[in-house]
């Protein structure tokens, strides 16, 4: 399977902070890593360096083996990389209708079929769409946010925490759609909820203390006791 | 009554003019540009000079539009973009710029005052019954109900538009988006600026004659509108405007000693009862 994403011994500064100081890993073409690990660890900076959103100091972030390290977040994302934040980045005064009508970059027929299988897959977007993006709930803003970084044909989606603060059934929700997207695209999903990592994941990474510590297949870790007690505090 | 109520929209239209400019770039942009009133100033100049040389009010308007463009991707490149996001920065480099153009109008230009006028066949008025109507008056009206429509239109209903308004909520996720914010908000600098100086270009033969210094007396006018519209929102920006030349047109004619202080009383009216403006968003 061919490497799609390349992240080379990052180091990232916040301010005076040294947040990243080693991060490393690879993505597979058509899979979803996970990247695991504690609260503080490192795993929204990891996904914000690639997006240039917190630029990195040192190290390589290569995508299809070009270095778009330098580049800038627009750039980024033109390169065929979609965003869900951990906020959702909703645009609150604009309507769901808008916050999708802004992000779509081609109104060509594929692009219109991959916005009608997420309002398909999630049809309180339909129902809500000439509302203002404010006015969801949690959930519904998840789901816009993770439509709205579908609808273009992106290579690679990035998606901070979906099951952040959601009721189970709409974590549901969230992970059938991860699927759905599986088919067409390869996924670095950063998640607290081992239930839905292991759902969805094929290869993990566990971030701690600002560097990649261990990686394997998921099937690895469901079995290994140690690892998810020493870095994930689950038993 | 009528004719107080005409003179009170027009000049509300020219204040419009120049505070849809400061609504897109200190409302949205959230950039203090003091430097607003003086490419109001620049745009009355060159106007005017250009209509001295042509001949032609619509080349003096369109000379007005280019130095307003102009001068405003000048701003905005070497004096803005370095200092988004510090207001403190902002307000010291921007006074800074609008004295640096008042000399340069003044260089440029000359000290003295220059008298303006309109073109002939927006010259005089039109009687109906016991109603005068002064043509220019009128036509500054049209320019700036045509300019409020243009501008509301592009902001609700154009892609470039609903960026903005992301931009000005989350400038991360627009870029995440693919979409180069620090180019969208230079043109939209660019266009404020250039709204500013058609206020200008259209005042002086309004005013009959421009100043070096008009820019100053004029921004304070914008910013006032801009607090009691609310921030950023441009609908709330024609509201105060016309509220401001309607009640300067009346308090000038009931109660003359009023006049000056009514401004600064109806924004300090808006900022108790209604401290984000009559249209602002609560937060």
């Amino acid at each position: 399977m061919t490497t799609l994403l390349e992240v080379n011994d990052i180091q990232t500064y916040i301010g005076q902070y040294h947040i990243l100081q080693g991060v490393s890993f690879q993505v597979k073409k058509g899979e979803v890593t996970v990247l695991l690990g504690r609260n503080g660890a490192g795993k929204t900076t990891s996904l914000r360096s690639i997006m240039g959103l917190t630029p990195i100091t040192e190290g390589q972030i290569m995508l299809n083996g070009t270095n778009i390290s330098k580049l800038g977040t627009y750039q980024i994302a033109n390169k065929g990389i979609g965003f869900v934040p951990e906020d959702q980045g909703i645009f609150g005064e604009l309507t769901v209708e808008e916050n999708m009508k802004i992000a779509m970059q081609k109104q060509d027929e594929a692009t219109l079929n991959r916005l009608d299988k997420m309002l398909t897959l999630f049809p309180d977007l339909k129902t809500y769409w000439k509302k203002q993006g404010g006015y969801l709930s949690g959930g519904q803003k998840q789901m816009l946010s993770i439509a709205r970084a579908y609808l273009n044909k992106n290579e690679l989606l990035l998606i901070d925490e979906p099951s952040k603060g959601l009721a189970p059934i709409v974590v549901e929700k969230v992970m059938e759609s991860i699927m759905e997207m599986k088919d067409e695209t390869t996924i670095v999903l950063v998640e607290q909820n081992f239930r839905m990592a292991m759902g969805v994941g094929d290869t993990y990474y566990i971030i701690d203390d600002g560097r990649s510590v261990e990686t394997g297949n998921m099937q690895e870790l469901a079995d290994n006791e140690e690892l998810k007690r020493k870095y994930l505090g689950i038993a | 009554m009528l004719n107080l109520m005409i003179n009170g929209l027009a000049t509300g239209m020219l204040i419009f003019l120049l505070a849809a400019g400061l609504t897109l770039i200190f409302g949205l942009m959230d950039v203090l540009n003091f430097a607003h009133g003086g490419l109001f100033a620049w745009g009355a100049y060159s106007g005017v000079w250009v209509y001295g040389m042509t001949g032609s009010f619509v080349m003096a308007i369109v000379g007005a539009l280019l130095t307003g463009i102009i001068l405003g991707y000048v701003t905005e490149r070497f004096i803005i973009q370095p200092v988004y996001g510090n207001h403190v920065q902002q307000i010291l480099i921007t006074l800074g710029l609008m004295l640096v153009l008042s000399e340069m109008l003044k260089v440029v230009f000359g000290p003295n005052q220059i008298v303006a006028s309109p073109p002939d066949y927006l010259s005089g008025s039109w009687q109906l019954g016991d109603v005068v109507i002064i043509k220019y008056r009128a036509f500054i009206i049209l320019i700036g109900v045509l300019v409020f429509a243009l501008v509301h239109y592009v902001l609700k209903n154009t892609k470039i538009g609903l960026t903005v308004r992301a931009g000005v909520m989350n400038k991360e996720m627009v870029q995440a988006l693919g979409i180069n914010i620090k180019k969208v908000f230079m043109l939209v600098f660019m266009i404020g600026s250039a709204m500013a100086a058609l206020g200008g270009v259209l005042l002086a033969p309004y005013s009959g004659v421009i100043y070096a210094e008009m820019g100053m007396d004029f921004a304070i006018l914008a910013f006032i509108v801009v607090v009691i519209g609310g921030m950023g929102n441009f609908v709330g920006s024609l509201f105060a405007a016309m509220l401001i030349g309607l009640s300067g047109a009346f308090m000038t004619y009931y109660v003359p000693d009023l006049s000056l202080a009514v401004n600064m009383l109806l924004m300090a009216v808006v900022l108790v009862v209604k401290p984000q403006g009559l249209f602002g968003a609560k937060g």
